[in-house]
């Protein structure tokens, strides 16, 4: 395990993670490292870990770490709660977004923006100061600003609601990016716009981590590396090629059992 | 920290307008006989009418029995051991502030209403009622310009007795419940407002309630009268200092619009409720009720109730002129052992009469939370409409909410609808906030001021950041 270190710094390094949820386990020894700046591609069969995995890295309660330790820049990640995580640039961008009733879009996002900015020792934007952010915020991600007004996700579409963890995500400005699944429930022109804006997120030491069922996606967001989680392991890593195979050939060569092997010189 | 312990953060909240101003205070002895009333009439040198009116109030009350029925557990009251009576001294005619009692403006400021603020920097006008006796009224002298009366009741009886007489009782007369009969025997002060015919009252009237002295009961009297035409709106705040043994606080308010007259009375009531083991408390029983007595007239109640240990209340409106509007906007807290039975009542006499009720109840901790509203539909009133929303929303598994919606319909062209959810706030809901960087407990503040948003929006601009503030308050662990 140490090996990582030797290879230079690492933003995320997971080692050997095992998690449950309710008694069962789900994550079963997964190892991953990612360095700042790379897009890593997490692809894999329905129930086989990934948004367990999101979760558990973003600190969700219901999810129990049995074993395993997971460092995030030089952070033992599992010691911080849910918000220390956010404040300290983990971005989860989630499947099924959450819907807020009462809570107006521009009120959350400006008090989500001063939480991170409170605890990054950073003064407070005021309402014009975020106004201006978030419209320009809005346009990389092609989103109508009366969205601005209304409820946190509520009665927003589903293509409406992905969009809206893009932007959230453009405002909060993470290390660490999570996408789970970002691109289900977009249709051809949201997913390139919503594309697109990652990608002008990309650069510098920020990280994404992105999942998906869909090379589809990865053509827009071209990924440094595609790893394959199985049965709560990650059984098979390579580099972009892996998913144009995965989408020929599917997952049915999980059961051969010689995918085990071949995860070990990728990573 | 997990959403559990956040939870029971809340529980342990302790009361912030806990302390106890050291005045000494004119008191009558504990105990309640026809000698009291008396002595009470004397020493507030009212007119025999109102003694009159007071006897046959108390004489009433003697043959009923204190109600038990609302869903509720209490202690039993009892009346004898009650101080009728309890005036701060020195209480000679106050002229201006500067009379009154560096400690009482300390109080009040301690509230968080400097009323020498207020006076110069705000719009409010702010009637003050400390235990029983008003001690100070600020901007009578401006209201007056328009004829507009704005005063403490005492002072109502005598400067304007032909108004308190005609009015006096005609909403919620002393026969009406236990409660309203034992107000009308006992009430010291509390306040009173007339807005002539066509003015709109040009600033938010506004009066703080606050119970100060050990085992008084409280009964406040409250008479509002809208002139043809006129228009006013009326905040009520209140809070009382942390107590052992249970206080009794049993106000009437009665209000009564005029034709095309409308009239928006809020209240913000944060009593305390006890401490975390259910010990202590204010025990809140109030009627209050509003007559749409003038044809096209409005009655509009709005309600953000955080405080008290057990909480009665029911603002109703008999809606009697034709075209007239009745509103009932509600949001009630309960957490550790509070108990709140609140809702509305009301009745439709008129033609085309409309009526709109929200009720909003958050129980958290051990909370008992109960809506009962009755929407009464009598025969006469031809194509009367009502709608009602009542949503529940629980913090954590201990606490309860339970809605009673009471429908009678005489009238077949009435159109009656009702909606009912009962929501946990979820755990989802709070991860996603934490995943935004957002604290358990801003969290939980915030799902809560959305879940209320609908009523929050009624409030006069200046009191909905107050409530949301104090709702807040009412939910925070103490942590700073
Ligand atoms: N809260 C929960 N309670 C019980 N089981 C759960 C819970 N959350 C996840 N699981 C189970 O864990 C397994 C992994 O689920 P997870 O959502 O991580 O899969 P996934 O790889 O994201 O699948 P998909 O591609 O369908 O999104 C599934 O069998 C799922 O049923
Ligand atoms: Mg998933």
């Amino acid at each position: 395990m140490s090996a990582h270190e030797n290879e230079g710094k690492m933003i995320l390094d997971v080692n050997n993670l095992h998690a449950s949820v309710e008694g069962s386990p789900i994550l079963k020894g997964l190892n991953l490292s990612v360095k700042p700046g790379e897009v890593h591609a997490i692809m894999g069969p329905n129930g086989s870990g990934k948004s367990t995995f999101a979760n558990v890295l973003a600190g969700r309660e219901d999810y129990t770490v049995d074993s395993g330790s997971v460092s995030y820049s030089g952070l033992d990640l599992l010691d911080l709660d849910p918000e220390e995580r956010a404040c300290e640039g983990i971005f989860l961008a989630f499947q099924y977004p959450v819907s807020i009733p009462g809570i107006s879009n521009a009120y959350f996002l400006r008090s989500a923006l001063n939480a991170v900015r409170r605890y990054r020792e950073e003064s407070e934007v005021d309402a014009v100061d975020f106004l201006q952010l978030v419209r320009e915020k809005m346009k990389l991600v092609g989103m109508d600003e009366k969205l601005l007004q209304r409820s946190v996700n509520d009665g927003f579409s589903g293509g409406e609601k992905k969009r809206n963890e893009i932007l959230q995500m453009a405002v909060l400005d993470p290390k660490l990016a999570i996408l789970d699944e970002t691109d289900s429930g977009l249709d051809i022109d949201a997913l390139r716009i919503v594309a697109e804006g990652v990608n002008a997120l990309r650069g510098g030491d920020r990280a994404f981590i992105v999942v998906t069922h869909y090379q589809r996606l990865l053509d827009y967001i071209v990924p440094d590396h595609v790893h394959v989680l199985s049965e709560g392991q990650i059984v098979r890593s390579g580099d972009k090629t892996l998913a144009h195979e995965l989408e020929r050939e599917g997952y049915s060569w999980l059961e051969s059992g010689h995918a085990r092997e071949k995860t070990q010189e990728a990573s | 920290m997990s959403e559990a312990e956040e939870l029971q953060k809340l529980a342990d909240k302790e009361y912030e307008f806990g302390f106890v101003t050291d005045v000494e205070s004119d008191s009558l002895p504990p105990g309640l006989d026809e000698d009291t009333i008396r002595e009470i009439v004397r020493r507030k040198g009212e007119p025999d009418w109102l003694l009159e009116y007071r006897l046959k109030a108390f004489r009433h009350w003697q043959t009923m029995e204190d109600p038990a029925w609302a869903k509720v557990n209490k202690n039993v009251v009892n009346y004898q051991d009650l101080i009728y009576y309890s005036a701060p001294k020195p209480k000679k005619q106050l002229e201006s502030l500067d009379e009154v009692d560096p400690e009482l403006l300390e109080t009040f400021e301690k509230l968080g209403i400097s009323l020498e603020e207020q006076k110069r920097l705000s719009n409010v006008a702010v009637d003050a009622v400390f235990d029983s006796v008003s001690v100070a009224t600020t901007f009578s002298d401006k209201l007056a310009e328009l004829g507009i009366i704005f005063c403490s009741f005492s002072e109502a009886v005598k400067e304007h007795p032909e108004l308190v007489r005609k009015y006096l009782g005609s909403v919620v007369p002393y026969t009406d419940n236990f409660y309203s009969a034992l107000n009308s025997a006992v009430f010291s002060d509390g306040s009173f407002c007339y807005i002539p015919k066509g003015v709109a009252c040009p600033m938010e009237l506004s009066t703080y309630f606050r119970i100060n002295a050990a085992g008084t009961g409280q009964f406040e009297r409250t008479l509002i009268v809208a002139d043809e035409g006129s228009t006013v709106s009326y905040l009520e705040g209140c809070t009382a200092p942390m107590r052992d043994e249970n206080q009794l606080h049993a106000a009437v308010v009665e209000l009564v619009a005029l034709e095309e007259a409308t009239i928006k009375y809020s209240t913000v009531q944060n009593w305390y409720p006890g401490d975390a083991d259910g010990v202590g408390g204010i025990y809140n029983f109030v009627t209050k009720r509003g007559l749409c007595k003038g044809d096209r007239s409005k009655i509009s109640w709005t309600q953000v109730e955080t405080g008290s240990a057990i909480t009665w209340k029911y603002p109703s409106c008999i809606l009697q002129g034709d075209d007239s509007i009745g509103e009932f906007y509600s949001v009630a807290l309960t957490n550790n052992f509070q108990q709140a039975d609140t809702g509305t009542k009301m009745v439709h006499l008129g033609k085309r009469t409309k009526s709109t009720i929200i009720s909003k109840g958050i129980s958290a901790g051990k909370g008992q939370n109960t809506y009962r509203g009755l929407v009464d539909i009598k025969k006469g009133a031809e194509d009367a409409r009502n709608f009602s929303q009542c949503d529940s929303m629980l913090l954590g598994d201990r606490c309860g909410a339970h809605t009673f919606p009471y429908v009678e319909v005489r009238n077949p062209s009435a159109k009656v609808e009702h909606e009912a959810t009962t929501s946990k706030i979820g755990e989802d809901q709070i991860f996603y906030c934490n995943q935004r960087g957002i604290s358990t407990e801003d969290a939980v503040s915030m799902i809560v001021n959305g879940f209320c948003k609908e009523v929050f929006s009624e409030l006069p601009m200046e009191f909905a950041v107050e409530a949301q503030k104090l709702l807040a308050v009412s939910l925070e662990g103490s942590v700073g």
